[in-house]
């Protein structure tokens, strides 16, 4: 039920955004995250969204990836 | 070889080189746990690694004297009553919406709060009740609406609160001592509402370390690394994996909204009992939209289905197939427990993606 599908803002009226979740859109809410701008991806639940998705983060996220691969390089058979 | 692919290698080779001995990992979230067993994680985990499901599905823990309140509700020829699809098929004491409905009640399935304003401006003659089940990444969702329907005046829409608080259950949990679990994968979407804080207990009274996680696989794979890594370094603290949604204050709007709306209140949870302050219910201010008052419909405590281990299984005491009915009296086309009914349900995942493995 805690579902949230990531989106991107196509355009805003009010309070209500147009959301484009891979080629299918659909309206959200954003009462809960007025923040929003168009061409931010939001996260949608429930048909609100809640949070701003940060891209610099979903970037980054494999800087736990990078450390591991480092501290494995020496021992690793390395099959990539 | 897709990045993916090998990312995912990286990270399944990180665990095996640190499982050290036998470990057990609660992931709190159901829909953790589908994820986990649609992609087939449990399959590249070490034999010492265990992943147990937790309480983290709301359909399953609304217990069965709540599900009945929402029956009668449904039998008041006035009512029009409005609830996310899950909850239809899970069995009261002698009944289900879903069999409610083929009765003639007037029951409608929605996919968002907001659709209940809708169908309240569009049926003035009706009382339509909003029976609103769910955790903190729902209940700001549930919390703008009653706030909208105040604002625009709507005065037919009512809510049965049936909500419901993460930290409380997982401190219930704990205090029991029976879960007996090494560490926490956390609810990536309830923390994207509560973010970081509210979890710091599980570090500070019980030693346990934790990781906020997302729900793609590669999320998991990383959670369960990021745990691996602290058991390693001797270290117990909330980590967060899902920086990409979720800051360590949580979204500061939602949580305002949630509080002018709600109060918290003492509610029951099957297999975990009644626990302090771990429900929602309506502020006075919003009195006259709480249905259960309105309607004057008092909550009874009923016993769970005679066989159904949904009350262990939601606790991590037992899996799916422990459970005598699992997968014979009990299965996804005919649920005796609300574990086999909802789509994140662990006797349900177990059942879907599990037999065989």
């Amino acid at each position: 039920m805690c579902l949230g599908v990531p989106g991107k803002i196509v355009s805003i009226e009010k309070d209500l955004a147009e959301i484009d979740f891979g080629g299918i859109k659909r309206e959200a809410s954003l009462l809960l995250c007025p923040e929003a701008t168009e061409g931010d991806y939001v996260l949608v639940h429930v048909g609100f969204a809640i949070e701003r998705l940060n891209e610099g983060e979903a970037l980054g996220r494999l800087r736990l990836l990078k450390e591991i691969e480092e501290t494995c390089l020496g021992s690793a058979e390395d099959g990539t | 070889m897709a990045h993916e692919d090998v990312l995912a290698q990286t990270l399944v080779k990180e665990i095996l080189r640190l499982v050290d001995g036998k470990l057990r990992f609660m992931e709190v979230c159901g829909t953790h746990t589908v994820s986990i067993f649609r992609s087939g994680i449990r399959s590249l985990l070490p034999k010492g690694l265990e992943l147990i499901s937790g309480p983290g599905c709301p359909v399953c823990v609304t217990p069965v004297g709540e599900i009945d309140r929402a029956i009668a509700l449904t039998r008041l020829k006035e009512v029009t009553l409005l609830t996310f699809g899950d909850l239809m098929r899970v069995p009261g004491a002698s009944s289900s919406l879903s069999y409610e409905r083929a009765l003639g009640r007037d029951i409608r399935v929605i996919t968002s709060p907001l659709d209940a304003l809708k169908i309240a401006v569009g049926a003035q003659n009706r009382k339509i009740v909003l029976f609103a089940v769910g955790f903190e990444t729902t209940s700001p969702a549930i919390a703008a609406t009653v706030k909208e329907a105040r604002r625009r005046e709507i005065h037919n829409l009512y809510l049965l609160s049936s909500q419901r608080l993460i930290p409380p259950a997982i401190k219930t949990l704990l205090s029991s001592g029976k879960a007996n679990v090494d560490g926490l994968l956390l609810p990536g979407h309830v923390s994207v509402i509560i973010g970081k804080a509210p979890y710091s207990f599980i570090a500070r009274d019980f030693s346990l370390m934790g990781v906020i996680t997302g729900f793609e696989p590669l999320d998991i794979l990383e959670g369960i690394c990021m745990l691996l890594r602290q058991k390693a370094q001797g270290r117990s603290e909330i980590e967060n994996q899902y920086r990409r949604a979720v800051k360590d204050q949580g979204n500061r709007l939602a949580l305002q909204i949630m509080e002018e709306v709600f109060q918290p209140v003492i509610a029951r949870w099957r297999g975990l009992g009644k626990i302090p302050d771990s429900g929602l219910t309506l502020r006075e201010e919003f009195e006259d939209m709480d249905a259960a008052k309105v309607f004057d419909l008092p909550l009874e405590d009923k016993e769970d289905p005679p066989g159904c281990c949904c009350g262990e299984v939601l606790q991590g005491l037992k899996s799916p197939p422990d459970c005598p009915l699992f997968g014979k009296r009990c299965t996804p086309d005919d649920p005796i427990g609300p574990c086999m009914v909802s789509s994140e349900g662990s006797c349900g995942a177990f059942y879907t993606y599990g037999v065989l493995q």
